[in-house]
C-alpha cells in the first residue's frame, strides 16, 4: 500500500484506539492512580499494604488460584482429547457440539440454580447415586468447593473446547499419517506429533479459561460459602467497592488481581515457547 | 490386528459426552421443573404444576421494560461496536505498520484483562459524568468487551475478501466509499453477521460491568437474576428460577439463530 | 518380518458408500519392482496406494505378502507394523522437529541406540544431498530440500516398500525433473520396492518398471513403458500416453495377414488404412473383426509426431486446413482440420511453416495408425472421442 492511501486506511483506526483509549487505558490507569491514593488524593501505598497484611484478604488469593488453576486444568484437560476424537468430524458432530455448548447460554445465576437444586441433598444427582447404591447419604456438592469448581469449569469448558478443535482440526492429516507409517501407534503419534502442535492453542485457552476463572464472582456467591472458604478475591474488590465504599483499595485490589492476571499468563507462555520452537506452518500443506 | 471391534476410545467419548449430558440437561429441567412446581423438595418430581411463579416474577419485575433493556442495550452494543471495530478491523487486516503488534495487542487487553480491573474505575469514572443508571451508561462499558472480540472475529473474514477485488474496483473507476458499500460489506457480510450475533449472545450474558453501573429500571435481565438470587430468602426460589428460565430461553434464542449463519467450529478464533 | 519375495494385491475393492473407487484391482510384483499407479485426477490411484499402506480399510479383496495374509478386508495388520515407507505428496514433514529429529524418527520409535541412529541418519542425509541441514526446520527449506527429507525419512529405516504418492507434484518443472534423476539414482542404489503414483505420463515412463493405468477406479492397463507407450490396450490407454487424432469410423475392409491386420477405415470423409499387429489371442484383435462384421464404430489413435506434412509414399495421404499453429521451439504444433469434415481434428506436429487457414498436405503411416473398437456405450456417441 503506498503512501497516502495507507495513511488513509489508518485513519480508520481512529475511532477504536480512540474508544480504547477512553474506555480502557483511562479508566485502567485511573484505576492504577487510584489504588496508589488516598481519599483526599495523597500518594500513598496504603491500599496494597492494608491488602497484603490482612492475612483475611491475603488468603483470598490462594482461595482463587485454588479454584481457578485446577479448574482450568480440568476444563482444557477436558477439552484436549475430545477435540481431537473429534478432529476429523464423527457421527452427530453438530448435535454435541451444540450440547458442549450449551452452558455458555445458560449463564451463571442459572448454573448455579440448576446445581443447588439438581445436585443439591434432595437433587435428581444424588437420588440416582443412593438408588445406585455407589453412596450412602447425599453428596455434599453445594455451598462447598464443589459447587463452585463445577459451575466455573461447567462455564469455562465450552470456550476451551471450541478454540482447541478449530486448533486440532487444523493440523496438517498427513502428519498422522507419515507418523503411523514410520511406525508410531495412536498414542505415540499423539504425544509426539500432535499434542506438540496443539500446544499453541492450549495454552491460549488456558489462558482465557484461566482469567475467565480466576475472576470468578457469582458463582462463588451463590455455590460456595463466599463468607469463609470460598471468599474469592473478586469479592473482596466488590465488597470494598459497594460495602465500604473505598474505591481506593478496591482499585488496589483489581489491580493486584491483573497482576496475578499477567504472572499466570507469562509462565504459560514461557511454558509455550519452550515446548514449541520451530514450527510456523501448522496448517494443511 | 484391530478392525471393527468397538473401540475403548470411543466407548470413554460416549460416556464422558453422556455424563456432560446428563448434568447440563440435569441442571437445565430442573430449573425448568423447578419453575413451575409448588411444594418440590423431595422425590422425583414435582407434586403440583403451576403457572404462578412466572406470574410471581412478572409481578415482581416489570418483564418486558427487562427484556427489552436487555435487548436494547444488545443490539446498540451490537451496531455501535460495528461501526467502530469493522473500521478498525479493515484496517488492521489490510496494512502493516510499525507498532501493529502493539496496537492489536491493546485492542485485544480488555478480552483478558479482569473486568474488576477496569470496570471499577470505569464505573466511577460514569457516576462523574452522570452515566451510571442510565441505558447509555450500560451500552458504553458493554462496548469494551464487545469491540475487541469483534475486532476478532472481522480480521479473518476481511483478510478472505482478497486485496484483488478491490483494485479491480477500483481499476473500474470506482471511489474508496463506493468500494467500500458495494464490494467490501457485500462480501464481509458473513463475517460481519458472524460478529455482530455471537456479540449479541455475549452481550446478552455480560454481568459484571452492568453491575456495576446499571440499576433500578435499567437492569439488563442477567442483573436482575443475579440480584434476586443473591437476595435468596427474600424471594421464593422458584421465582428465581421462573426469570431464569426466561433469560435462558432467550439466550437460547439467539444461540440457535446463530448457529444457523456459523457452525460451532467457525465460531473460533485463532490467536497467533 | 523382513525380506519377501513377492506382493500380490487380489481383487481388491474400496468403496466409499454409493461411490466405488476402487473395483477389482489386482496385480503381483516382486521385490526391488518399480511400479507405477498411474492416470488422471480421481482414477483411484491414491486411493489404491493408501489401501495397500493400511491407512484406508479395504472393502473387499485380499493383500499377500509372500504367503502371508496383511488383509482380508476383515483383519488387517495396521499400518505402523507393516515395514512400508510412505512419501507424500506435501511432504508432511513433522514442523515443530528438526531434519535431523524428523528423519530420526522413526529409528527412535524403535529404541535403536543413540550412535547407530546419528550414524545412519548422517548417511542418508548425504545419500539425499542434504549434508548441513541437520538442525534446520521444515519451514525454512524449499519444497526440493523438504521432499528430500521426506524420502531420507522413509529409506533409513530401510523400508520393505516404499510407497511415493504424487512425490513431485508441488514442485516447479525444474526441480521436478532434476528430483525423478535422484529418485531414479536412489532406486538403482537401495534397490527397494516402489509403488509411485502420478497422473504425469513422463514420469511414469521414466522411472517404472511396470505401469498400471487406472480409469475410475479400474484397471486399464498393466505393461512394461515400452508396451505401454506403443502398445496401449484402449483409447483411454492411448490418449493418456499421447495419441491423439481419435477418428470415429466404420470398417470398410478388414484382411488378416498373420499377426497383423489391415484395416480399412471410413472417418472423417477420408479412407484411412490401418496396419496393427493384434496377435490371434489377443482381445482387441476380436473386436475389430466382430466390429466389421457388424458393422460397429471403430476409433483411430494416431500420435501427432507420426503425422508428417507433405505427401508420403506408402501413406495415407489427406488434405488438411490448418487452424492454430503453436510454435515449440523444435517443431510447430498445428490443429487443422480434413478438408470437407469439420468434425474431426487432426493433431500434428511439424517444422515446416504452415500458416492460419492455409491447405497442407498430410501423411501417416498405416502402422502408426492404431486402431480400437468402441465399447457398447461409445456407440450411440456423435462425437468421436472414446468413453
Amino acid at each position: 500500500m503506498k503512501g497516502s492511501s495507507k495513511n488513509g486506511v489508518l485513519l480508520l483506526l481512529i475511532p477504536a484506539v480512540v474508544f480504547i483509549f477512553l474506555l480502557f487505558v483511562y479508566p485502567f490507569c485511573y484505576g492504577l492512580y487510584t489504588s496508589l491514593t488516598k481519599a483526599d488524593g495523597t500518594f500513598t501505598f496504603a491500599n496494597y499494604i492494608r491488602f497484603f497484611t490482612t492475612p483475611r484478604e491475603i488468603r483470598t488469593i490462594w482461595v482463587t488460584l485454588g479454584i481457578a488453576v485446577p479448574v482450568t486444568l480440568l476444563a482444557v484437560g477436558l477439552a484436549v482429547p475430545l477435540s481431537y476424537y473429534m478432529r476429523r468430524g464423527i457421527k452427530g458432530e453438530k448435535i454435541i457440539s451444540f450440547f458442549l455448548i450449551v452452558p455458555v447460554t445458560l449463564g451463571t445465576v442459572l448454573v448455579s440454580e440448576g446445581m443447588l437444586t439438581f445436585m443439591g441433598p434432595n437433587g435428581w444427582l444424588n437420588q440416582l447415586l443412593m438408588a445406585l447404591h455407589l453412596v450412602q447419604k447425599p453428596v455434599q456438592f453445594t455451598h462447598n468447593y464443589a459447587g463452585v469448581a463445577i459451575s466455573v469449569g461447567l462455564q469455562g469448558f465450552p470456550y476451551a473446547f471450541l478454540m482447541l478443535l478449530g486448533y486440532v482440526s487444523g493440523i496438517n492429516p498427513d502428519l498422522e499419517k507419515a507418523s503411523q507409517m514410520l511406525g508410531a501407534n495412536k498414542w505415540q503419534t499423539f504425544w509426539k506429533i500432535l499434542f506438540p502442535l496443539m500446544v499453541p492453542g492450549i495454552a491460549i485457552s488456558f489462558c482465557l479459561n484461566f482469567v475467565m476463572a480466576f475472576s470468578v464472582y457469582p458463582s462463588a456467591v451463590l455455590l460456595g460459602q463466599p463468607s469463609g472458604p470460598q471468599r474469592v478475591i473478586a469479592l473482596a474488590a466488590y465488597q470494598m467497592a459497594f460495602e465500604k465504599f473505598n474505591f481506593n483499595a478496591a482499585s488496589a485490589i483489581s489491580m493486584i488481581m491483573a497482576a496475578i492476571e499477567l504472572v499466570v499468563i507469562a509462565v504459560v507462555l514461557a511454558w509455550r515457547n519452550k515446548m514449541y520452537k520451530g514450527a510456523s506452518i501448522v496448517g494443511k500443506g | 490386528m484391530e478392525k471393527k471391534k468397538l473401540k475403548m476410545s470411543s466407548v470413554l467419548f460416549a460416556i464422558v459426552i453422556a455424563v456432560y449430558v446428563a448434568i447440563v440437561l440435569g441442571i437445565i429441567l430442573t430449573v425448568v421443573l423447578n419453575s413451575l412446581s409448588k411444594g418440590w423438595y423431595s422425590g422425583v418430581l414435582p407434586k403440583t404444576i403451576t403457572t404462578e411463579w412466572y406470574k410471581y416474577a412478572a409481578s415482581d419485575h416489570v418483564i418486558p421494560q427487562l427484556i427489552w433493556v436487555t435487548f436494547l442495550v444488545a443490539i446498540a452494543d451490537v451496531l455501535v461496536g460495528l461501526l467502530i471495530a469493522f473500521p478498525a478491523a479493515y484496517a488492521l487486516a489490510r496494512t502493516d505498520f510499525k507498532g501493529k503488534a502493539i496496537l492489536l495487542s491493546l485492542f485485544l487487553l480488555p478480552m483478558i484483562v479482569p473486568p474488576m480491573a477496569y470496570g471499577i474505575p470505569l464505573a466511577m469514572l460514569c457516576y462523574k459524568f452522570h452515566l451510571a443508571g442510565q441505558i447509555i451508561g450500560t451500552i458504553v462499558v458493554n462496548l469494551v468487551p464487545i469491540v475487541p472480540f469483534m475486532i476478532l472475529v472481522l480480521m479473518p473474514f476481511i483478510e478472505q475478501v482478497g486485496t484483488n477485488l478491490e483494485s479491480a474496483a477500483k481499476m473500474l473507476g470506482a471511489k474508496r466509499m463506493t468500494i467500500f458499500r458495494k464490494v467490501l460489506i457485500p462480501l464481509t457480510t458473513p463475517g460481519i453477521l458472524t460478529a455482530g450475533i455471537l456479540s449479541l449472545v455475549k452481550s446478552i450474558s455480560l454481568f459484571d460491568l452492568t453491575y456495576l453501573i446499571a440499576g433500578g429500571k435499567n437492569q439488563t435481565i442477567v442483573v436482575a437474576l443475579f440480584s434476586d438470587a443473591y437476595a435468596a430468602g427474600a424471594r421464593p426460589p422458584q421465582a428465581v428460577d421462573a426469570l431464569a428460565v426466561i433469560y435462558f430461553l432467550i439466550a437460547m434464542t439467539s444461540l440457535l439463530i446463530s448457529l444457523r449463519f456459523v457452525s460451532p467450529t467457525q465460531m473460533v478464533f485463532k490467536l497467533k | 518380518m523382513k525380506d519377501f519375495k513377492r506382493i500380490s494385491v487380489r481383487r481388491m475393492s474400496k468403496r466409499f458408500g454409493e461411490k466405488t473407487a476402487v473395483d477389482d484391482f489386482s496385480i503381483e510384483f516382486g521385490k526391488e519392482e518399480f511400479v507405477t499407479f498411474l492416470g488422471p485426477s480421481g482414477c483411484g490411484k491414491s486411493t489404491a496406494l493408501n489401501c495397500i499402506t493400511g491407512l484406508i480399510p479395504i472393502t473387499s479383496g485380499e493383500i499377500f505378502i509372500d504367503d502371508e495374509c496383511i488383509d482380508d478386508s476383515k483383519t488387517s495388520v495396521p499400518p505402523e507394523k507393516r515395514e512400508f515407507g510412505m512419501v507424500f505428496q506435501n511432504y508432511a514433514l513433522f514442523p515443530h522437529l528438526t531434519v535431523k529429529e524428523n528423519i530420526a524418527f522413526g529409528l527412535k520409535l524403535r529404541k535403536l541406540p543413540r550412535s547407530e541412529v546419528d550414524k545412519r541418519v548422517g548417511d542418508a542425509l548425504k545419500m539425499v544431498h542434504l549434508e548441513g541441514y541437520a538442525s534446520k526446520f521444515p519451514s525454512q527449506m524449499s519444497g526440493g530440500e523438504q521432499q528430500r527429507v521426506a524420502i531420507a525419512r522413509c529409506i533409513v529405516l530401510e523400508p520393505r516398500l516404499l510407497l511415493l504418492d504424487e512425490p513431485l507434484s508441488n514442485l516447479d518443472a525444474k526441480l521436478r525433473v532434476e528430483l525423478r534423476y535422484e529418485l531414479k539414482a536412489l532406486h538403482e542404489r537401495l534397490k527397494v520396492t516402489t509403488i509411485y503414483v502420478t497422473h504425469d505420463q513422463t514420469e511414469a515412463l521414466a522411472l517404472s518398471d511396470r505401469i498400471v493405468v487406472l480409469k475410475l477406479g479400474k484397471i486399464q492397463q498393466i505393461g512394461s513403458p515400452q508396451v505401454i507407450f506403443s502398445d496401449p490396450a484402449n483409447p483411454f490407454v492411448a490418449d493418456f500416453v499421447g495419441y491423439k487424432n481419435a477418428w470415429k469410423g466404420k470398417i470398410e475392409s478388414l484382411k488378416e495377414e498373420g499377426s497383423s491386420l489391415s484395416v480399412k477405415v471410413r472417418t472423417a470423409g477420408i479412407l484411412i488404412e490401418s496396419r496393427v499387429s493384434y496377435s490371434e489371442g489377443d482381445p482387441r484383435r476380436k473386436d475389430l473383426v466382430e466390429a466389421f462384421k457388424t458393422g460397429k464404430s471403430v476409433t483411430t489413435a494416431i500420435r501427432p509426431e507420426d503425422i508428417v506434412s507433405g505427401s508420403q509414399p506408402g501413406c495415407n495421404v489427406f488434405r488438411c486446413v490448418a487452424d492454430l499453429v503453436e510454435y515449440q521451439g523444435h517443431a510447430n504444433q498445428i490443429s487443422a482440420c480434413i478438408q470437407g469434415c469439420e468434425d474431426e481434428r487432426v493433431d500434428l506436429r511439424s517444422v515446416s511453416q504452415v500458416g492460419f487457414g492455409q491447405f497442407f498436405e498430410a501423411s501417416v503411416d498405416p502402422s502408426k495408425v492404431l486402431l480400437f473398437a468402441l465399447p457398447q456405450t461409445a456407440q450411440a456417441n456423435s462425437k468421436g472421442k472414446a468413453t
